[in-house]
């Protein structure tokens, strides 16, 4: 071998080499910062929690107080989301894999797609001028509709991908027998991708879970447990908005601890839900 | 493939009745109770950030004495409260700065303004190692806001201020982003004392800032925050937010040409200075008024509520509540650093509630 | 075919198929009713709402540009700063990392995108906003200083801070879809390079070059949900609708002003105003979202993309 072709293996391995390393140096930062954000919330957080941080309501400054009403608001907001959206966005997703070979198809799944994308917060606007403009007050009610409407395109997509993932053969077989293309959906399709779908719900919800934006306008906010629909309603994210962007030391505190509570819970979910499939999500 | 395999599916169906029932139940059982119908009033307010401080603690002591009725007060900034009450979204919308005359023909209906408390604006700042008071003249204020003085070290500040280092450093000036009365009080001390401001700025809820000068926050929470936030950055919030904050306050010139210090005192001798122009509508504006010892970025702060109250219920509760927050209500503002309604004014506001009515009748007598 | 119970298929097509344009009636209802709102405010301004520079509510002077000029420049920031990042982990996971590390350090980069906007505000706020006051922007004011980008005071909340904040939000989202891409790759091309004697670099390459349109589809994906970021972005930008050079100051994108502002819009143009700068919003993130799909069914038709879209 001449030195010359020598160095020009050299360079390629030196190539080769720094940038391998370099890709494994982007994955240590994505994962640094990740160990940073969830770290910093745990050790700012975990000071302020207690029970009654988490069963109290909110109280005038200096008093303590806590964000029970918050969580009980987003909980009924994200079921609610969940209650309204759930339904449309599955059977919109089989409609999707068992009907959707088509132009209309097609269409609904690219709309849906860039629904997805839309702002949230345009959501907000849209159901502020819709529902809250209309019933003269900011309400649970339509906080609630629009984490769903922000939910159905998500839930529609992922349960179409869930059921084509559906062996073909498996319908086929049914229908052979007989049955009814509804009866073969319910009963044999829906369930064989049930956990799939499942997944895919308790991931829409963690991610509404999280939604700020669209309940500004919609959900306000409230100082009270507040079970009534028709009323305004506290969700964490709004409170960790509230206390975050103020100026009170204790209030930051309670941000940061309201933040480690809904940052756990969304964590929470998609860890369970990565431990309970196999699949990639 | 687990074909047969329906605990998932089931789930999602128990969860969404479950979802179902919760929702339903909750409608149900304490639907009733809702609005003017059972036993709770419920009474929602927004508004100005500026006195959130005392009216958390206004409704929180009020829900003490009458637990049948819940009022909440969600801060959004005056502009949001003004809109609130005209969308009628809000039984009641508190705003530091009185509607226009624009703003309360676009409602159609009368609108009554009753002064809450009085007010200070003051202007903060985070000035490492400077802790003491700074004086600061309205000339000096405005030229900061216009971007004429940029840095600390500025002969104008250290000619009223002989024994202060001030940094070498540039000034941050931060504004209030959103619509908000704090923002209308202060550029209208700014208005009445300066001609390159009157001109350039002029006062507004949501005045056009110069461009390239300081940043804009949401709130005076939001400005609170950013001041602590950011060194050498001056920013005007009111009063009890800087105290909360221990954050300084500078002493402002006034008409009568002293540095005053924002206090209770000095708060309420600009409101004594204009009780007699109390106009009959109680819009006022009582910023560099005249007098010794008045502190000149003052104003009153109010909740705008509709003369005729479509729900008798829960106006009259309304009607109960603002009574007693200007009556007995007053013995928390001073804890709060605002000044309490001079007597003069109280009696004129309790005149002012004693006209709410509903179906035409007055509801508190 | 089945012939039994052709009235229960009906039905249950019937139900299926309302819920199916359910999503695009949705989409129609948002654009019907914020195209109605919008109309004061489109027949007073015109075209020129979009490059009005002055955005005064209280003399009724609506400019939008300044929003359009944040959006897109916190948006360009995010994009230039994950771009390398994601591209970085993606190949990582993809071509080198054998699968027993790449699955957990895949999942631990997806946590990063199910963190909640308003706790990336809040981070920002009491994290990185400091950060970049003290360390940061100094460092770059010192080695960059020349470039007018990076003159001027350092306050921590501002353009730079936003466009970090947005290249970490979008940094999960960009890397998970060109990691979908590069698996669509064959592996008889990395097979066939690396048997001609290409280093393992050098056959990333050529994996790169053959997915290049599925990651620019990644990219615009980014750049879309970059585009629309509300809280966080509200949380640090400064919220002041100014055009200027440099990085650290403070500016305002179109869905923070609309997070700030649209609740105390009273009179009725401010309020047609904020709409219509919300529509332009929704059409541009739709149009952005709609490009990035065709850029990625065309890399990856197989792979099950959508989710990310």
């Amino acid at each position: 071998m001449t030195t010359k072709t020598i160095n020009s293996i050299d360079r390629r391995r030196v190539v080769n080499m720094i940038m391998t390393s370099l890709t494994a140096v982007c994955a240590v930062f994505a994962i640094a910062v990740l160990v940073a954000i969830l770290g910093y919330i745990g050790v700012r957080g975990i000071s302020s929690l207690s029970i009654e941080f988490l069963t109290d309501t909110p109280k005038p400054v200096g008093e303590g107080g806590g964000i029970g009403n918050s969580i009980l608001g987003s909980a009924i907001m994200t079921l609610l989301a969940a209650f309204l959206g759930l339904p449309v966005g599955i059977a919109a997703g089989v409609y999707l894999a068992e009907f959707g070979r088509n132009w209309f198809g097609n269409t609904v799944r690219f709309v849906a797609d860039t629904l997805i994308g839309v702002p949230s917060i345009i959501i907000g606007i849209f159901v502020y001028t819709l529902v809250v403009l209309p019933m003269g007050r900011q309400s649970g009610f339509a906080g609630g509709l629009a984490l769903a409407i922000i939910m159905i395109p998500i839930v529609a997509r992922t349960t179409e991908e869930m059921i084509s993932l559906v062996p073909n053969s498996m319908r086929e077989g049914a229908l052979a027998l007989g049955a009814p293309q509804w009866r073969v959906t319910w009963n044999i399709v829906l369930p064989a991708a049930a956990s799939g779908i499942a997944t895919g719900a308790m991931l829409a919800i963690a991610r509404v879970t999280g939604e700020t934006a669209p309940l500004l306008f919609t959900a306000l906010n409230s100082r009270f447990y507040n079970y009534y629909l028709d009323q305004p309603m506290s969700s964490l994210t709004v409170q960790i908005y509230n206390y975050a962007t103020g100026p009170f030391e204790v209030e930051h505190a309670m941000a940061w601890a309201a933040t480690l509570l809904l940052v756990g819970l969304i964590l929470v979910i998609n860890i369970l839900v990565r431990f309970f499939t196999r699949k990639k999500f | 493939m687990r074909i047969f395999k329906t605990s998932g599916f089931t789930s999602v169906f128990a969860l969404l009745t479950l979802a179902a029932v919760l929702v339903a139940c909750s409608g149900q059982k304490f639907g009733e109770g809702s609005g003017s119908g059972g036993g709770t009033v419920r009474l929602q307010g927004t508004g100005a950030s500026f006195p959130k401080p005392i009216y958390d603690k206004w409704v929180s002591e009020f829900g003490k004495i009458r637990p049948n009725v819940r009022i909440d007060y969600q801060s959004t900034g005056s502009g949001a409260g003004q809109k609130a009450l005209l969308s009628k979204t809000s039984d009641f919308g508190a705003s530091d700065d009185p509607m226009t005359d624009e703003t309360m023909a676009e409602a159609g209906t009368p609108i009554l303004h009753i002064p809450t408390v009085l007010g200070a604006v003051v202007l903060t700042y985070n000035l490492e190692g400077v802790t003491q008071s700074i004086n600061l003249s309205p000339q000096v204020i405005a030229d900061i806001y216009l971007g004429n003085i940029k840095r600390w070290s500025d002969e104008r500040l250290k000619t009223d201020n002989p024994d202060i280092q001030f940094p070498d450093a540039e000034i941050l000036p931060v504004y209030r982003a959103d619509s908000s009365g704090t923002s209308a009080v202060f550029t209208d001390f700014l208005t009445k004392t300066n001609t390159e401001w009157a001109e350039r700025v002029g006062t507004n809820k949501q005045p056009s800032w110069i461009t390239g000068v300081g940043v804009g926050a949401k709130g005076n929470d939001g400005v609170m925050g950013q001041v602590k936030q950011t060194p050498n950055s001056i920013g005007y919030v009111e009063l009890t937010f800087a105290k909360a904050n221990n954050l300084p306050a500078a002493r402002v010139k006034n008409k009568a040409g002293e540095f005053v210090e924002a206090s209770l005192t000095s708060v309420s001798e600009a409101a004594a200075g204009s009780v007699a122009a109390m106009p009959d509508d109680l819009r006022a504006q009582i910023t560099n008024a005249d007098g010794k010892g008045a502190y000149p970025i003052a104003s009153y702060t109010y909740i705008l509520v509709y003369q005729e109250q479509s729900d008798e219920i829960r106006g009259k509760a309304l009607a109960d509540f603002l009574f007693w927050a200007v009556t007995d209500g007053e013995r928390y503002v001073e804890d709060l650093h605002y000044a309490p309604l001079p007597k003069e004014v109280m009696e004129k506001v309790a005149v002012k509630i004693d006209s709410i009515t509903g179906g035409g009748k007055p509801l508190r007598r | 075919m089945a012939n039994t119970g052709t009235k229960g298929d009906k039905v249950f097509q019937a139900i299926v198929f309302a819920a199916a344009l359910s999503i695009i009636l949705i989409v129609a209802a948002v654009i019907a009713v914020m195209y109605q709102s919008a109309v004061p405010s489109m027949e007073r301004f015109g075209i020129g709402f979009l490059f009005g520079r002055e955005w005064k509510p209280a003399q009724e002077e609506f400019g939008a540009l300044p929003f359009i000029f944040g959006t897109v420049t916190s948006s360009v920031i995010a994009l230039i700063l994950s771009i390398p990042i994601s591209l970085g982990i993606a190949i990582f996971l993809v071509e080198q990392a054998p699968k027993k590390i790449a699955r957990p350090i895949a999942f631990m980069v997806e946590l990063l995108a199910a963190i909640p906007s308003v706790v990336y505000g809040l981070w920002g706020i009491f994290v990185l906003a400091p950060l970049i006051r003290e360390y940061i922007g100094p460092f770059l004011q010192a080695s960059l200083g020349f470039l007018p980008l990076f003159q001027g005071r350092i306050t921590g909340i501002g353009m730079l801070t936003a466009g970090i904040i947005l290249a970490l939000m979008i940094t999960p989202i960009i890397t998970s879809v060109v990691r979908d891409v590069l698996e669509a790759v064959p592996h008889t091309q990395r097979e066939a390079a690396l048997a001609l004697g290409a280093t393992k670099w050098e056959t990333t390459m050529i994996v790169l070059g053959n997915a290049a349109s599925g990651i620019a589809g990644a990219v615009v994906l980014g750049l879309g949900r970059a585009v629309g970021e509300t809280m966080a972005v509200t949380m640090v930008i400064g919220n002041s609708p100014q055009i200027a050079a440099s990085l650290f100051e403070p500016a305002n994108t179109i869905a923070s002003l609309l997070a700030a502002n649209f609740a105390e819009a009273t009179d009725e143009i401010y309020m047609s105003a904020l709409i219509e700068i919300g529509l332009v919003l929704f059409l541009v993130t739709f149009m952005v979202n709609a490009f990035a799909k065709l850029l990625i069914m065309s890399v990856a038709r197989k792979t099950n993309s959508a989710k990310h879209a």
